[in-house]
């Protein structure tokens, strides 16, 4: 026994899946972190609630609203008929765009959090050694997050592979284009094919320790080796 | 007035519980500290010159460039100015050459390998340049972070009280790295700093501040010697004397040596101190500080005591200590002026007034450079 040709397929579908949407995120998330984590406008709070709303609303929730704005009628729907795309439901890429929005807090977060560690004072060193906002950014920021951009990857791809209730809404069952590794468990639970159902869902158990499982040790090396490094550069 | 040769500085900013009122003329050369007790504003003040504080009716103008003027400001990545913190801030994801990689890459001029080599030397960087700061000493990362302020090539050095988070040990292995940039760079230092023994090492002008708002203003020599400065220091009071080795009696290993204005023409007995021979070269400036509670007076002079430098001076001025018993006495030696710190019934007792003649009797003379 093993996988089935479809199995490979949803396999295939879900890494793709997660991978495009894992690097757009990283695009998308990381301004809005740097945002997040800089700004003393009001809006931070707002925004910062819209950005995570995805991780308490239900994933039909989030579908439904999405499967509105991207058909026909909606908004978006119009704009990629009027761009000569189609529309959006049901294909490859509205599962992408569904899924940015499914998983951009798991992204943003990590994110934020590393931005907001890094304090105010390694960008005002390196004002004062000529680097504009840019250069600080780029030579500051992004480096001295590097840990936050690795926990986000990994959640931002992990929780992608693990999205159901917005897949059915958005995608739908559609092989080769939506029908991802957790869609085609629910096939074959639904047909009684439980031996098939156990390969994916054992697999899915297995790949979702060994990720967490990584990001854990990952984490506690980090924190062990700052605490043995001497303390007070950036502090006070 | 724009100044060519000086730095102006007008700052008013409030915060909670805080205000800071500043407006000042500094010398535009040489080190000026500013000095003040904590929380009396001098980070503020520090902030403000480097732009990292915005103060919105401020006014800075640098050997007549103006940095800020108003709503005007230049931001801080464009002024020439270099800035040591606190605590050295080394960019931890770079080792010490990385470090001061990051301030030649964007040096106003270019960084020739001399002057590279130069500022290494000068700071005793050579062997640590492959560390990351987490394996620098505390000393060291302090190092560092100057070395790479010094490399933007800055026009204005900025140093928030450098020392402070380090310990007795390595404050005494950076001051000597401090007084060697002091004479080998060209270019002026703004120095905060609380401690009474760093502006006696390192100040030529001192702004002190107090509460926000500048108390005193001048020559380093003529603040400390003022009784009525308003800081008080109180076992701290004490004069800074600048002057040359001029002579060397290695029998009893003493150096002598001589201050005041015009060399020439004073009495070498009344115008020189012996003090411990520190091997340093003939003819080298150097800063000799006087506690005022190492001096004495008597009246008359005595050949049998332990005291190496009794000079005739007269009395200038006396004032009350911040002690209840204790006053503190300006004397002039002709060539300088000496303080001493004694009892209220000593100056009762000797009848102490303006013009007296008295022999100044110096304990102990440090020599600080």
């Amino acid at each position: 026994m093993g996988f089935t040709d479809a199995d490979w397929s949803a396999i295939g579908l879900t890494i793709k899946l997660a991978s495009v949407v894992t690097l757009l995120l990283l695009l998308i998330g990381t301004p809005i972190a740097w945002w997040l984590a800089r700004t003393r406008s009001a809006w931070k709070g707002p925004i910062g609630a819209i950005v995570a709303l995805p991780l308490v609303l239900p994933p039909t929730v989030l579908g439904f609203y999405l499967l509105l704005v991207m058909g026909p009628e909606g908004p978006i729907g119009q704009l990629t008929q009027w761009l000569g795309i189609g529309l959006l439901p049901f294909t490859f890429w509205g599962l992408v765009v569904a899924s940015l929005f499914y998983s951009l807090p798991f992204v943003v977060q990590p994110i934020q959090n590393a931005f907001e560690a890094i304090g105010d004072r390694p960008f005002e060193v390196a004002a004062t050694l000529r680097a504009n906002a840019w250069g600080q950014f780029f030579t500051v920021a992004i480096p001295l997050a590097k840990p936050g951009f690795i926990t986000a990857s990994i959640l931002g791809f992990a929780h992608t592979v693990g999205e159901f209730g917005v897949v059915l809404m958005i995608g739908g069952n559609i092989p080769e284009e939506t029908r991802v590794i957790s869609v085609q468990i629910y096939d074959h639970v639904e047909s009684l094919e439980y031996t098939q159902a156990h390969w994916l869902a054992g697999g899915m158990v297995v790949f979702s320790f060994v990720v967490l499982l990584a990001l854990y040790t990952f984490n506690r090396n980090r924190s062990s080796s700052a605490s043995n490094g001497s303390s007070m550069r950036f502090g006070g | 007035m724009l100044s060519k040769t000086s730095i102006d500085v007008r700052f008013n900013l409030k915060r909670s519980g805080f205000s800071l009122n500043v407006d000042v003329s500094i010398p535009g050369q040489g080190v000026t500290v500013i000095f003040g007790h904590s929380g009396s504003g001098k980070t503020s003040l520090l902030r403000c010159i480097a732009g990292l504080e915005k103060s919105p009716q401020g006014y800075l103008s640098v050997h007549g460039a103006v940095w800020q003027e108003g709503k005007r400001v230049i931001p801080t990545h464009k002024r020439p100015l270099g800035y040591v913190f606190q605590e050295a801030s080394l960019f931890d994801h770079l080792t010490a050459q990385g470090n001061l990689n990051y301030a030649i890459k964007r040096s106003s001029d270019t960084v020739t390998s001399n002057e590279v080599e130069h500022i290494i030397s000068l700071l005793g960087l050579s062997k640590v340049l492959d560390r990351f700061p987490s394996q620098l000493s505390g000393g060291e990362r302090q190092r560092v972070a100057i070395a790479r302020a010094l490399l933007v090539k800055p026009k204005l050095l900025l140093m928030d009280e450098p020392l402070a988070s380090l310990d007795v040990a390595r404050k005494q292995e950076i001051l000597p790295y401090l007084e060697s940039l002091k004479q080998a760079l060209n270019i002026p230092i703004i120095y905060v700093s609380h401690s009474p023994d760093e502006v006696a090492r390192l100040a030529d002008h001192i702004v002190a501040l107090d509460q926000g708002n500048v108390v005193a203003n001048g020559p380093m020599n003529e603040i400390l010697s003022d009784l009525n400065f308003p800081l008080r220091l109180g076992e701290d009071t004490g004069v800074v004397l600048e002057g040359d080795v001029v002579e060397r009696d290695t029998q009893w290993h003493l150096m002598r040596v001589q201050f005041g204005a015009d060399k020439g023409t004073l009495n070498p007995v009344n115008s020189s101190l012996w003090v411990r021979d520190s091997g340093c070269a003939l003819d080298k400036p150097v800063r000799v500080r006087i506690l005022a509670r190492d001096v004495s007076l008597a009246l008359e002079h005595h050949e049998n005591t332990s005291i190496l430098n009794v000079l005739p001076g007269s009395v200038v001025e006396i004032a009350s200590d911040v002690d209840d018993g204790m006053d503190l006495v300006k004397i002039d030696v002709g060539s300088t002026i000496i303080l001493a710190r004694i009892s209220k019934r000593s100056v009762t007792h000797l009848e102490l007034v303006a013009n007296k003649q008295v022999w100044v009797q110096i304990k102990s003379a440090a020599l600080v450079q």
